[in-house]
């Protein structure tokens, strides 16, 4: 059975999934995850599916359960890359991914997890109520 | 309908004999029938070449149209049909270009009025005749497939998705949105979103008269699509009547962004991204 | 790549495993490809017959797939039969619900794939087996 890497950038887990996977490898990719981020103390794990040329109703759900998985573990999930046609068929067939974030492209997800952090440490300092959006500090 | 093996050999012999005869009465015919569109060269140039493609074809001792010795004189006609379909003529004129043989070859074959030289006639009438049927159709065939190219064409020209500001692109819809229009808007947008990397998407139907339930699911579907790959649309230029059938037809557009007009829309994305630009960098507007 | 010459043929994949569906989506793009279909429209079959092929797999314990081109006169198209011997489907319009599922998923596996194709037919009945034959056209 093949394996999905997992790359570790900095303070994020990048994986990219480069083969049409099996369901064994995709819960094999989750279990996998799962064990990297509590071994690495990662914040962030971008899944990046630009090589996916079809998402069916098994990885996504795969993939909502790596995002709820990794929301236990303290790290925020981000899937990236996803092909208009991909995206046009799973709204046909009726799954809306819900819980998980995404992005158009690996560096608009780091972004995001970026944003997601700032704020997150933001509110660890704990001085200042969370501003308003608008408001500056 | 075939010629008889003799009947085809003759009709070789009389193509041979009387060739100059024969494609300059057909040249004049077809230059009386067009009336200058085509220029005598081109249709001398057409005329030999339709002349010599039979006669090849007689001289592999052909009965028939549809026989396996027809093959070149059918590519000959369907390309001799195909050019006049480009050229603009009408399917009449391409077929009775064809037709018009059979009056060249009576005038050769008037001299002798035997017998035998009518039922010839009427012979070789049988070919020009399934000729002329088959440049009908290669014409219609030509022509079907110039209007579907032109179709191709105009849906990619009235559908531009244009790059409004860093990281938002728009689609401005002009004209009635059928089901079939839609779909490929929608493509074109995502495929858009993906080639830019932008974010944000406006969708502007200022300029769609109707909305149905069809379009209406088109354009919700394509923002949920959008949203799948990481992208937001807002939707702009929604006209008093159309937000009166949106709801009448009970179209829930949900927590979709809808605004007036495309400034409007322009105006929120900027804001969206203003906010989070300070909260990347609250230090710079501090 | 198929050549034209197999294309009028079935090409048939029994589905015994996992990596038998991969197999299955691999078929079937080739195919849908070779039919011209556009790219949303060989996502869409591709996909459907993903659902369709798993479901073979954990509900029919395994059967065959059988993929061909078909030509209706007007337009090419490709043609999927999912057929098994497993225990059959007792109540299809359940079964055909959103969101119903007996084996742990997220039920959107027949309902889903049935509006990801033009033609679905489906025959069961229980201990009967299932036989599912989808079609899509190309536009």
């Amino acid at each position: 059975m093949e394996r999905v890497p997992i790359l570790k950038i900095g303070e994020i887990l990048l994986v990219s999934i480069q083969v049409d996977m099996s369901d064994q490898t995709a819960v094999a990719l989750q279990e996998d995850l799962a064990e990297r981020i509590v071994a690495t103390g990662c914040h962030g794990v971008i899944i990046d599916i630009t090589a996916l040329d079809i998402v069916d109703s098994f990885v996504g759900r795969m993939l909502s359960t790596i995002a709820s998985i990794s929301r236990v573990l303290d790290a925020e999930t981000v899937v990236v890359g996803m092909r208009p046609a991909v995206a046009i068929t799973l709204v046909e067939l009726g799954l809306s991914l819900n819980g998980i974030r995404t992005a158009l492209n690996v560096e608009r997800g780091m972004e995001l997890i970026a944003i997601d952090r700032a704020d997150y440490d933001h509110d660890e300092t704990g001085d200042d109520p969370i501003p308003e959006p608008t408001a500056s500090p | 309908m075939a010629l008889s093996a003799d009947e085809s050999g003759r009709l070789g012999e009389l193509l041979t004999s009387r060739a100059e005869q024969v494609t300059q009465r057909w040249t004049e015919i077809m230059v009386g029938q067009l009336r200058g569109r085509l220029s005598q060269a081109e249709l001398v140039r057409q005329v030999q070449e339709l002349h010599r493609a039979l006669l090849d074809a007689l001289g592999k001792g052909t009965v028939d149209l549809q026989a396996e010795e027809s093959t070149e004189l059918r590519a000959v006609l369907a390309e001799f049909s195909r050019g006049q379909a480009r050229q603009g003529l009408s399917a009449t004129e391409t077929a009775t270009g064809v037709f018009a043989l059979k009056e060249a070859l009576l005038a050769a074959l008037e001299a002798d009025q035997s017998v035998e030289t009518l039922r010839d006639y009427v012979a070789f009438s049988a070919l020009v005749d399934q000729m002329g049927l088959f440049t009908f159709e290669t014409f219609v065939r030509a022509r079907e497939s110039l209007i579907a190219d032109q179709a191709e064409q105009l849906l990619e020209l009235s559908t531009p998705v244009v790059k409004l500001w860093e990281g938002v692109v728009a689609v401005p819809l002009v004209g009635t949105l059928d089901s079939a229009r839609a779909q490929v808007v929608m493509e074109r947008l995502l495929q858009t979103l993906v080639d830019t990397g932008s974010p944000y998407a406006i969708i502007d139907i200022t300029g769609v008269p109707a909305v149905d339930t069809q379009v209406a699911q088109h354009i919700l579907k394509t923002v949920v699509a959008a949203r799948l790959m990481g992208a937001d649309c807002i939707i702009s230029g929604i006209r008093p009547q159309i937000a009166q059938t949106i709801v009448a037809l009970g179209i829930e557009f949900g927590d979709i962004a809808t605004k007036a007009s495309l400034a409007d829309a322009l105006r929120h994305v900027l804001r969206l991204t203003g906010v989070e630009t300070s909260r990347r960098q609250p230090r710079r507007e501090a | 790549m198929t050549s034209g010459a197999d294309l009028g043929r079935p090409q048939a994949q029994t589905v015994g495993s996992d990596e038998d569906v991969v197999r299955v989506r691999q078929l079937v793009r080739t195919v849908a490809v070779a039919v011209r279909l556009s790219l949303v429209d060989q996502t869409k079959v591709v996909t459907a017959a993903s659902e369709l092929a798993r479901n073979t797999l954990v509900y029919g314990g395994g059967g065959t797939v059988e993929v061909i081109a078909v030509d209706n006169g007007r337009r090419a198209g490709i043609q999927i039969v999912f057929a098994d011997s497993g225990p059959g489907i007792a109540d299809l319009d359940l079964a055909l619900t959103d969101g119903y599922t007996t084996g742990g998923g997220l039920g959107l596996g027949l309902s889903g794939a049935r509006r990801l194709v033009d033609e679905f037919d489906i025959q069961t009945a229980p201990g009967q087996g299932t036989r599912i034959t989808i079609t899509k056209w190309s536009r």
